[in-house]
């Protein structure tokens, strides 16, 4: 009994603990980031946002919570109900599970597992199932319609996300989110995080990044001039909170992968004393705080691009592109001698 | 019992199940998302035995991207229940035979079968525990199997060109974009200025100016 208390019922109530610390910390900062992502495009706009709940609006996403959670959840009549119902649940669970492998510092990470990146690239090709299944399941047009649109987009895009993170992973040598980022632990503090070196491969994946995860300028998905709200129209009160929520993680997941993969992670920007006595979780949320301002400033800055430009975006200039920099990395670091081990 | 072979059964349960809901779904798009569940549960069974990598990429090629092409299409499809159960009765006796053959052979077949008393000793995969898994099938993948491997990639390369060919066709209604030509306007080509006399309107070699 002993045994069977050490070996198995401890490990797992610590992991228990470790997620939901995770996921609380995650919400919190995500309820923050969605009144950033508001403030920032009222900023840009001379508009002053939302400022009413709280001082300075802070408490904004927890009033918009309670008015979901309170509303009436309304299933369409003609609609696959099990289908209907799941399809959010999906988004948002897949959304969170992939946090589950992400270091915010040094061997803090529930899963440090070896495939970390290809369990990200996984969770993330499954993320498109919420939003197809959501779309077929509301029995409508334009719900339809955009989640045939998102499936094209999501798969079309994960390719160069993908030949960017292969970029990334022969520079490292491992498939381990922890061993990319102590990869990038030189003498040079910032200047030898991948984003300098891997330049072009970093605006790829910033866009591709955009794309994958439906932001604007690329949220195709949801157009609310050509298919009023796209793959949501019919969802109501939780449920469309649950998607919602489900988009906002997938959206910091891919600033934490962007700092892990380019921004050094946890590292301090300068190997010397006051930056290296702050914690590393600091420097990690900074860096993926900043990848999440690049977000918020696309999305108040560029127009929406038209759906046949965006597949050209993604198939005719980004794919070779992506796969003429993995050549160009391979062979630099193959006859440079710099490949690792 | 240990954990894993708590979660074999769990997955292998689920697998057997869900696989068996593929071919009982009445509504074929729930059929396809129960053969995902099938998919993603052997992703489970392969992680239980070691093959971290198999299990994820199973995911991500089958899951990620064959089946959400196989549910496009079976959405999109129009599909009649009411035409498609019309010759049940019709078709019942030849389905018979054909099942009936099947299980006769496999029956047979499975009779006549006897384990080899030394397998067990083979049941272990040759997990390597100094490399990661990874690592460990790009060595031999990338060294000893070289051929088959650059071969493999051969044959995908055939058949993506041929779906090409048999599916593109020149139509020469479709309005093609030329995105070189689109960027290379300027104002000057793209806009004219026309003072426009009170009560008279534009002329017609004016307007056909701008049609270009």
């Amino acid at each position: 009994m002993a045994d069977f208390w050490t070996n198995y019922l401890l490990p797992f109530l610590i992991v228990v603990g470790q997620s939901f610390l995770l996921i609380a910390v995650l919400l919190i900062v995500i309820a923050y980031i969605l009144l950033a992502d508001r403030k920032i495009w009222a900023a840009v706009q001379i508009r002053r946002g939302p400022n009413v709940v709280g001082p300075w609006g802070l408490l904004q996403s927890f009033a918009d919570l309670l008015k979901f959670v309170f509303k009436e959840p309304m299933i369409p009549s003609g609609a696959n109900k099990g289908v209907f119902l799941l399809a959010p649940l999906i988004t948002c669970i897949l959304a969170l599970a992939a946090w589950a492998v992400i270091p915010v510092n040094a061997g803090w990470v529930i899963a440090d597992i070896n495939v970390g990146v290809l369990y990200i690239l996984a969770v993330s090709s499954l993320s498109v199932y919420g939003i197809i299944m959501a779309g077929w399941a509301s029995n409508s047009k334009y719900p339809f319609l955009a989640a045939l649109r998102s499936a094209a987009q999501m798969v079309s895009y994960e390719v160069s996300i993908g030949f960017v993170i292969v970029c990334v992973l022969l520079c490292v040598g491992s498939l381990n989110l922890t061993a990319i980022v102590e990869a990038q632990n030189t003498k040079y503090g910032m200047l030898g995080w991948y984003w300098l070196p891997l330049f072009p491969v970093f605006v790829i994946f910033y866009v591709s990044a955009l794309a994958e995860t439906n932001r604007p300028p690329f949220d195709l998905v949801e157009a609310e001039s050509e298919l009023v709200a796209g793959f949501m129209v019919e969802y109501s009160s939780t449920p469309y909170l649950l998607f919602m929520l489900g988009e906002y993680v997938a959206i910091t997941t891919m600033c934490a992968l962007g700092a892990i993969m380019f921004l050094g992670g946890w590292l301090p920007p300068l190997p010397y004393a006051p930056f290296t006595l702050v914690p590393g979780v600091i420097w990690f949320l900074l860096k993926a705080f900043f990848m999440f301002f690049l977000f918020a400033m696309a999305k108040a800055i560029v127009p929406r691009y038209r759906y046949d430009q965006l597949m050209r975006l993604g198939w005719k200039v980004f794919l070779p592109l992506s796969l003429a920099m993995v050549v160009i990395v391979a062979a630099v670091l193959q006859f440079a001698g710099l490949a690792p081990k | 019992m240990t954990l894993p072979d708590l979660f074999f059964y769990l997955y292998a349960g689920v697998c057997i199940a869900s696989a068996v809901m593929v071919i009982v779904a009445r509504n074929p798009v729930h059929a396809v998302l129960f053969l995902i569940l099938v998919f993603v549960n052997s992703a489970g069974l392969f992680m239980l035995m070691g093959a971290e990598f198999l299990a994820l990429i199973l995911v991500i090629v089958y899951v990620g991207a064959v089946a959400v092409l196989f549910l496009f299409v079976i959405m999109m499809l129009d599909i009649d229940f009411k035409q498609l159960r019309q010759g049940f009765l019709r078709y019942l006796p030849f389905g018979l035979t054909v099942g009936v053959v099947f299980l006769a052979e496999l029956l047979l077949l499975a009779g006549g079968w006897v384990v080899r008393p030394s397998v067990a000793k083979n049941v272990t995969a040759p997990i390597p525990t100094d490399v990661g898994n990874t690592e460990a099938l790009g060595l031999v993948l990338y060294t000893t199997y070289i051929h088959y491997f650059q071969i493999a990639g051969v044959v995908l390369l055939v058949s993506m060109i041929g779906a090409i060919v048999l599916t593109m066709r020149h139509r020469s209604s479709v309005k093609r974009q030329n995105i070189a030509a689109q960027n290379a306007r300027s104002p000057e080509t793209a806009i004219a200025v026309r003072k426009v006399t009170s009560g008279q309107g534009l002329r017609e070699q004016d307007s056909a100016e701008w049609v270009q």
